[in-house]
């Protein structure tokens, strides 16, 4: 089933009198239970891509369409509720509330959604389980390693069962073996029929994905599938 | 609204989570607050306090009773033309008693002060008010003990003694003053009668709570010369309605008594409490206002306070804002966040302050008239309230309006 179809999308942006053009020309389809990376250096129109595709921002020109819904015409509380519903965000920095336990930082989405306490509290234990995190569930931030605090994260990413987990360079801020673990988790949720899409600059961790998106200079460099695909060892430490 | 009450109470949680997390900084911002509110309910306490008490005092003298003196007690007329006037004589007061047909009674008053003893208990400072039997009739005394003295101990000026209720407290911490003998300024002198409280600590010694009250010739005989003072005739008019009638036979009888041409202006003065209470709303019009004025300044400043701690809140938390609107916080929900806020710190606030405010004007009612109203303390939370709001509503509406990808950005 297709969720994202992308067309001809550009994004300017207006730096002092000069135009930026972050995104040329791009279009793109993601269907469900796909695990793509996108890739590309700096200035190539990654991180606005991954906006978009996020709903954290909207196209100049073209068309996006969520799960068939258009996403270019939509007012920012519905961008709000897009994003709450159907997408989960994991972050380089994490980016969890450094006062709160981890279970009132996976809460978080679904109080913005509305939903009960006592479901809310019932859900988010289910997540940290799934991540691993059984005994940290009221550990603050800084009580965690860098890898515990990525789980919480992605935790809180799952507890509103998205349409997508769009994951913005997940391992960067840790050391090569707990990246490892981390991409291992990925590629646990990937098994579980989620839709991943990775934004990387490593060509390692992007060949954990099935298929991965090249950009350059705002445009669509190469999009294939990945042909050798790099499955993570150390799954079973999951 | 289901959904609205529900954003209301997760909003609350999360403002109170944000409060837990830097306690120190919202009681520093309370505190600014807290001196706001305390400061305006006392200061409208102690104003409504004052006024109260002015207000009950002010009905011991009488609004019926006119005061024929030579000095005016308010005027504009310069002092040293004032003291040029004749003295208004035991004289002038029997030539008035006889013309004047409207009052319901007039009395001779002269002054002095004194001392007070009795046994090894003294009171000083007294006012001492010298008068006739019909004095009584121009007050509205009632009695704890005795009488006031009659008609045959002034003509004859026996050494008699009416004494206030706060005196009788002070010398006679036992009770019953009747048939003892106090000594006023060194003489003997028999207490004939206790009046029951009367007006209150705003007349200061004007109160007759504070007075001792003996025939006028027994003060001439004893403490003040009849030939150098001047006295003060009180004049009762038979109803308040008849206050003016009474107030213009008056000026016309002492005119006729003093002999003025139609030209020549009063040498003596009418005064009335109407005089005193005009100028009292005068003075403490402004002082309210002022008082009111400088205190709501303060509230002000804690208000200035707490804005720029919240901006300072919002610049810090971009971050974290950033987040909350990328995983699905509607611009309401995160303006509702930092005004709840910023409303809990000052709610807090308000009512630390109008409780400490209500324990303030407790203590203070032992030496100064205050009065809690209800009114105000509603107020003072409603203010609270809203200072909350207002002072939260820029910063605020700086984190609603904040774009989610600049703000996860921020460092």
């Amino acid at each position: 089933m297709n969720i994202i179809n992308i067309e001809h999308i550009a994004k300017v942006y207006q730096v002092g009198s000069e135009e930026v053009h972050a995104l040329r020309d791009v279009s793109l389809q993601i269907n469900q239970n796909e695990y793509v990376a996108i890739m590309g250096p700096s200035g190539s129109g990654k991180s606005t891509l991954m906006n978009m595709l996020g709903c954290l921002d909207t196209p100049t020109s073209g068309i996006y369409d969520f799960k068939g819904v258009a996403v270019s015409e939509m007012t920012d509380n519905e961008l709000a509720k897009i994003r709450n519903k159907e997408i989960g965000f994991v972050f380089q920095t994490f980016n969890l509330l450094a006062r709160s336990d981890a279970i009132h930082n996976v809460e978080l989405p679904l109080i913005y959604a509305g939903v009960p306490s006592a479901e809310r509290k019932q859900r988010a234990e289910q997540a940290l389980m799934d991540v691993g995190l059984k005994d940290r569930m009221h550990h603050k931030p800084n009580e965690l390693s860098g890898g515990q605090r990525q789980r919480v994260a992605i935790a809180r990413a799952l507890v509103s069962k998205p349409a997508i987990i769009l994951a913005d360079e997940p391992t960067g801020n840790l050391d090569s073996k707990t990246g490892e673990e981390i991409m291992a988790l990925f590629h646990e949720i990937h098994e579980k029929g989620n839709t991943i899409i990775l934004v990387t600059h490593e060509e390692y961790i992007a060949e954990h994905a099935l298929r991965i998106i090249r950009l350059k200079d705002g445009l669509i460099e190469n999009d294939e599938k990945v042909v050798k695909r790099y499955i993570p060892k150390s799954k079973e430490t999951v | 609204m289901d959904a609205i009450l529900f954003e209301f109470k997760e909003g609350l949680l999360i403002a109170l989570r944000a409060i837990k997390a830097n306690k120190i900084r919202a009681a520093l911002t309370m505190l600014g607050i807290f001196i706001g509110v305390t400061a305006v309910v006392l200061m409208s306490t102690a104003i409504k306090g004052i006024d109260n008490s002015f207000q009950k005092g002010i009905s011991a003298l009488g609004s019926d009773v006119l005061y024929i003196s030579k000095w005016a007690w308010f005027s504009n007329e310069e002092w040293w033309k004032m003291r040029n006037r004749p003295n208004i004589t035991m004289e002038d007061y029997y030539e008035f008693k006889e013309l004047a047909k409207l009052p319901l009674a007039v009395a001779p008053v002269a002054n002095s002060v004194q001392t007070i003893k009795y046994g090894d208990r003294r009171v000083e400072n007294i006012f001492l008010t010298g008068s006739n039997a019909d004095y009584v009739k121009t007050t509205n005394f009632t009695f704890e003990q005795g009488r006031f003295y009659s008609d045959v101990e002034s003509n004859s000026s026996r050494n008699v003694a009416v004494i206030g209720s706060e005196i009788y407290k002070k010398l006679f911490p036992r009770g019953d003053a009747l048939d003892k003998t106090i000594k006023i300024g060194g003489v003997n002198y028999k207490v004939v009668g206790v009046l029951a409280k009367q007006g209150s600590t705003v007349l200061g010694p004007f109160n007759p709570d504070n007075q001792v009250f003996i025939p006028i010739g027994t003060i001439f005989k004893n403490f003040v010369s009849r030939h150098f003072n001047s006295i003060t005739i009180n004049v009762r008019a038979r109803s308040p309605e008849m206050v003016q009638e009474t107030k213009d036979e008056a000026e016309s009888v002492m005119r006729k008594i003093r002999g003025l041409a139609y030209n020549e202006p009063d040498n003596f003065s009418i005064n009335q409490q109407e005089a005193l209470q005009e100028q009292y709303n005068s003075v403490v019009g402004v002082i309210q206002i002022a008082g009111l004025f400088i205190t709501g300044l303060s509230l002000f400043v804690g208000a200035i306070g707490i804005m720029n701690i919240m901006f300072v809140s919002v610049k810090e938390r971009t971050k974290e804002i950033g987040l909350r609107k990328a995983i699905g916080a509607k611009r309401r929900t995160i303006l509702a966040q930092f005004l709840l806020e910023s409303t809990v710190i000052c709610l807090m606030g308000g009512l630390i302050g109008l409780i400490a405010a209500i324990l303030l004007s407790l203590m203070l009612n032992q030496f100064f008239p205050t009065s809690i109203q209800w009114s105000v303390v509603l107020i003072a939370i409603l203010i609270s309230l809203l200072t909350g709001i207002i002072s939260g509503l820029a910063p605020a509406y700086t984190a609603a309006k904040m774009d989610p990808v600049e703000a996860l950005r921020y460092e």
